[in-house]
């Protein structure tokens, strides 16, 4: 059990991390600077539950990796996260509608982890509920402004729509790795989070007058590490700190 | 037309403490008011500020002119006898 313990939490750690680093590319560059504030601060609840994770996985793996080892020290091949979050950010909305897919998903995911048969992870998702729930939240409101917008929101929505649709079905595929872990009752099956994501998003797609994609062919490789090829060039500017300067803290 | 025009002004009010006085602390863009509630939240509550947060339409807000200072203040100036600086006010009341 441990070692697939570790494998999930690296895999949701690597999830928050890289989207966390994804959204604080905003930073400086927001269409206005209420925003400029909200986008980093939910990168950084993003990065701040990225490190909860990665040092309790360090903390079981007991091999002396801590948190800075894990998100800077590993390959590509090596990060597990799902391929929605290591997408380019596109334009605002395709920022907020990839954002509300993840924080929407998390929100269930959280509120079922709460119930983890392991107290740690179950402290964990307690604080990060709230945060989750915060983020869906006020990335709905968007998605929903955008999509019932002007004309130019209305079409930049709908391009979001099209391109993220490949995206989503991931977050419900069953990792082989790490599925003893969700039959000990340590993570919830994302599987049974699928009905009520659909109608959360069914629902905030009516109100922002958008089509939900049907029948899109799901990609997907992200748990197993194999990566887009947005990935190299992310990790290169995230690593690129430790990879120059080894160790060095500030 | 500009950003600006297009998306409404807010005035931003946090209240601190329990028993204090929501106190106004700024201003900001939204384009409505659940909006200017989340951007309240994400602009001046960042360092645990605030317990509760207020905003309203800036285009709401009836202020006094400027040149009606005069008239509408100064008349308070000469009345001391206003100023409670004639009592002890127990410590066990704290905020007034």
């Amino acid at each position: 059990m441990p070692a697939s313990l570790v494998t999930a939490l690296i895999g949701l750690a690597d999830d928050h991390l890289i989207l966390g680093h994804r959204l604080s590319e905003w930073c400086g560059h927001a269409p206005m600077l209420e925003e400029d504030l909200a986008m980093p601060n939910i990168a950084l609840d993003l990065i701040g539950q990225a490190r909860a994770l990665y040092s309790y996985a360090g903390e079981l793996e007991g091999a002396g990796r801590d948190e800075d080892a894990l998100a800077f020290g590993r390959l590509e091949r090596a990060y597990r996260n799902l391929l929605i979050c290591e997408l380019p950010n596109g334009d605002f909305a395709h920022t907020m509608l990839r954002q509300f897919y993840f924080a929407s998903f998390m929100q269930l995911f959280w509120q079922a982890a709460e119930q983890s048969a392991d107290a740690t992870l179950a402290a964990i998702a307690a604080k990060a509920v709230k945060e989750a729930e915060y983020h869906r939240r006020h990335c709905a409101q968007w998605v929903i402004r955008l999509g019932d917008g002007t004309d130019e929101s209305v079409r930049r929505m709908a391009e979001a729509v099209a391109l993220l649709a490949p995206y989503t079905g991931e977050f419900f595929i069953a990792d082989q790795d790490t599925c003893d872990v969700i039959a000990g009752g340590i993570l919830p099956d994302t599987q049974t989070l699928q009905p009520a994501w659909q109608a959360d998003v069914e629902q905030v797609f009516a109100e922002a007058r958008l089509v939900p994609p049907k029948d899109v062919y799901a990609q997907k490789g992200g748990r197993r590490g194999v990566h887009t090829e947005a990935m190299g060039h992310l990790l290169a500017q995230l690593q690129f700190m430790q990879r120059s300067f080894p160790d060095m803290t500030w | 037309m500009s950003e600006a025009e297009e998306i409404p002004l807010w005035e931003v009010f946090i209240r601190p403490r329990n028993g204090l006085a929501h106190r106004h602390c700024g201003s900001l863009h939204a384009a409505d008011a659940e909006m200017a509630l989340q951007a309240a939240r994400d602009v001046y509550t960042r360092r645990g500020e605030g317990l509760s947060v207020w905003v309203t339409p800036s285009a709401q807000i009836v202020a006094s002119d400027p040149q009606d200072r005069g008239s509408l203040f100064d008349p308070a100036e000469d009345k001391i006898y206003r100023h409670p600086s004639f009592y002890e006010i127990p410590d066990d009341v704290g905020h007034m």
